[in-house]
């Protein structure tokens, strides 16, 4: 994620701009390879961060423009509890040992599903317009609800 | 090891039973099937075959035939020599992935054994689901005997699977007339059936875990066409490798494919276009009018539906004075479609034929030698007077008043 992990090459081009070629120059059964070498070593053992991810992989594209709302994080009350980068559909929260770093908002489509399994009081991340500047989010952000007495 | 198994010079095998054969000899790693009349002993025998110990292969069952080729294109897309087969309903649900497999090139071998489609519903044979696959972007090669079912799927694997190629094959043949009828076949031995094809030559395979790759990938405007065009060049011109398996073939078996075959064309003034178990009625009609009417009668047959014999036609034609094309499926509502793709070759032809078309042997019904003459001798009289005196299109052996649509334009 851009400003979290400098080297990354996450969404840093716009879906559909890479170049056009013609019908003698696309691949041949639409194969789109996702790496741009072989990969010796098991991926899954390499951050995705360092993975050589091609241009035809969607890690490289972003789709940011596909979101109208989006989730704000809240380091000060998250427990990094990983449920949010479990459930989320697109693998779009960065965790790194078993800590949440942020999200990934070239990936996140406003599901709003980390939002529905988070289970802090308050909740460590809210959904916002996606206008809305995450200082002026977190700013707002709401107070610890009370148990009521029985 | 897969067990070998002892094969006479001559089996008495029915269609069906002469592609299981084919597919034990390919060594299929993959059957994904959805059990359909009259095509289920193809699959069925393949199953008894992987368990009997003679394939080193896999059935896997399935809920559908949806699903079955879905299962295809997942065993083939991972890099293994996969086949099916189906026929009729079961083929109609597997449409939408078969335009799945040749888009991703994947050279699955899908034995069709061609069956009317409902409603109403019937399990006989016509060309219903044969016609349905015409666009879905894979070779269609077809069988007229149990024999031909047998080396077509030998040539079918070899064909798909050339890499300038890459593309699905289907093995078309009759319901019932092929494929329940026991006929003499003379088998390659495994060792040089299997030689013959040649192992099988993995391409982009997701099982290869150091180069990872996406198959199924979304295009939209801005890349589909191209794809797609990409792929109508390989199917077109994979009549190449179509000729060149066929001249390999014959040189192994002495049995001579090609993507036209022509009957007694040499000199003959009417001809009939037909497919599958009808070429040979309308051939031996062919042989007996020459003989008892001295009627020059010739039988024209598309061995390869796609890539469609074109060019072939136009030359098989080139002298023939009336010609009927025959279609065993109901066009619903225009002209049949053999009709349209043979009447097209031929308008860009200098020579042009009368050219008219019969509907017939729907859901089965029966096509005699008497009604393949009476097609020839009608023929004969619109070659006599240089014009077509019927409906551009009739119906053959059908009940009711005779139906018939259009008539030739003589003058403006």
């Amino acid at each position: 994620m851009k400003g979290v992990l400098a080297t990354d090459r996450r969404g840093i081009r716009e879906l559909g701009a890479e170049e056009l070629v013609g019908w003698d120059e696309v691949t041949q059964g639409v194969i789109l390879e996702s790496f741009e070498v072989p990969m010796e070593e098991n991926v899954a053992h390499i951050r995705p961060e360092e993975r050589p991810y091609s241009d035809f992989s969607s890690y490289t594209a972003t789709v940011a423009s596909w979101r109208v709302i989006k989730p704000v994080y809240n380091r000060d009350i998250c427990i990094d509890c990983q449920n949010c980068w479990v459930w989320c559909p697109d693998t779009s929260i960065i965790s790194r040992d078993k800590q949440m770093l942020g999200i990934d908002y070239d990936h996140c489509k406003g599901c709003g599903v980390c939002v529905e399994v988070c289970p802090t009081n308050p909740k460590s991340l809210l959904m916002f317009s996606e206008a809305e500047e995450p200082e002026a989010a977190l700013a707002k952000w709401p107070e610890k609800k009370k148990k009521e007495k029985k | 090891m897969a067990e070998k198994m002892e094969l006479n010079e001559v089996e008495v095998w029915d269609g069906n039973y002469a592609a299981a054969q084919a597919l034990r000899q390919a060594q299929v790693d993959v059957v994904a099937a959805y059990p359909i009349t009259p095509s289920t002993p193809i699959v069925e025998n393949y199953g008894a075959f992987v368990a009997n110990g003679y394939i080193d292969g896999e059935f896997v069952m399935v809920e559908s035939e949806h699903a079955a080729m879905s299962g295809c294109v997942g065993a083939a897309a991972a890099g293994g020599r996969v086949a099916t087969a189906t026929s009729s309903q079961g083929f109609m649900l597997m449409i939408e992935v078969l335009y799945q497999a040749s888009g991703m090139r994947l050279p699955i071998i899908l034995n069709v054994v061609n069956r009317a489609i409902a409603s109403p519903l019937n399990v006989r044979g016509d060309h219903g689901d044969m016609y349905a696959g015409r666009d879905s972007g894979w070779i269609q090669l077809d069988a007229f005997n149990a024999q031909e079912a047998y080396d077509l799927n030998l040539c079918a694997f070899k064909i798909g699977e050339d890499i300038n190629v890459r593309l699905p094959v289907m093995v078309h043949q009759d319901g019932f007339l092929t494929s329940h009828t026991a006929q003499n076949v003379y088998p390659l031995s495994d060792d040089e059936a299997y030689a013959f094809i040649g192992d099988y030559k993995p391409v982009d395979e997701m099982l290869d875990f150091t180069r990872a790759v996406t198959y199924g990938a979304q295009t939209e405007e801005d890349w589909h066409y191209e794809h797609k065009a990409k792929q109508h060049r390989a199917l077109m011109d994979s009549y190449t490798v179509i000729d060149r398996v066929f001249a390999e073939f014959k040189e192994k078996t002495g049995r001579e494919y090609k993507r036209l075959e022509s009957y007694l064309m040499e000199d003959a003034e009417v001809a009939i276009v037909a497919l599958g178990s009808t070429v040979e009625t309308a051939l031996l009609a062919a042989k007996q009018l020459r003989e008892s009417e001295g009627l020059k009668a010739g039988v024209v047959a598309p061995r390869v539906f796609r890539p469609f014999p074109f060019n072939e036609i136009r030359d098989a034609l080139a002298n023939v004075k009336a010609v009927a094309v025959l279609d065993r499926s109901c066009p619903m509502g225009a002209m049949g479609a053999l009709f349209n793709e043979v009447s097209a070759a031929m308008y860009a032809s200098p020579h042009r034929p009368l050219i008219t078309n019969f509907i017939y042997g729907l859901g089965g019904r029966d096509f005699s030698l008497e009604d393949a003459k009476a097609i020839f001798r009608e023929q004969k009289g619109h070659a006599d007077v240089g014009y077509i005196t019927t409906p551009l299109q009739q119906f053959s052996g059908l009940r009711g008043p005779k139906l018939g649509f259009y008539e030739m334009k003589r003058s403006k």
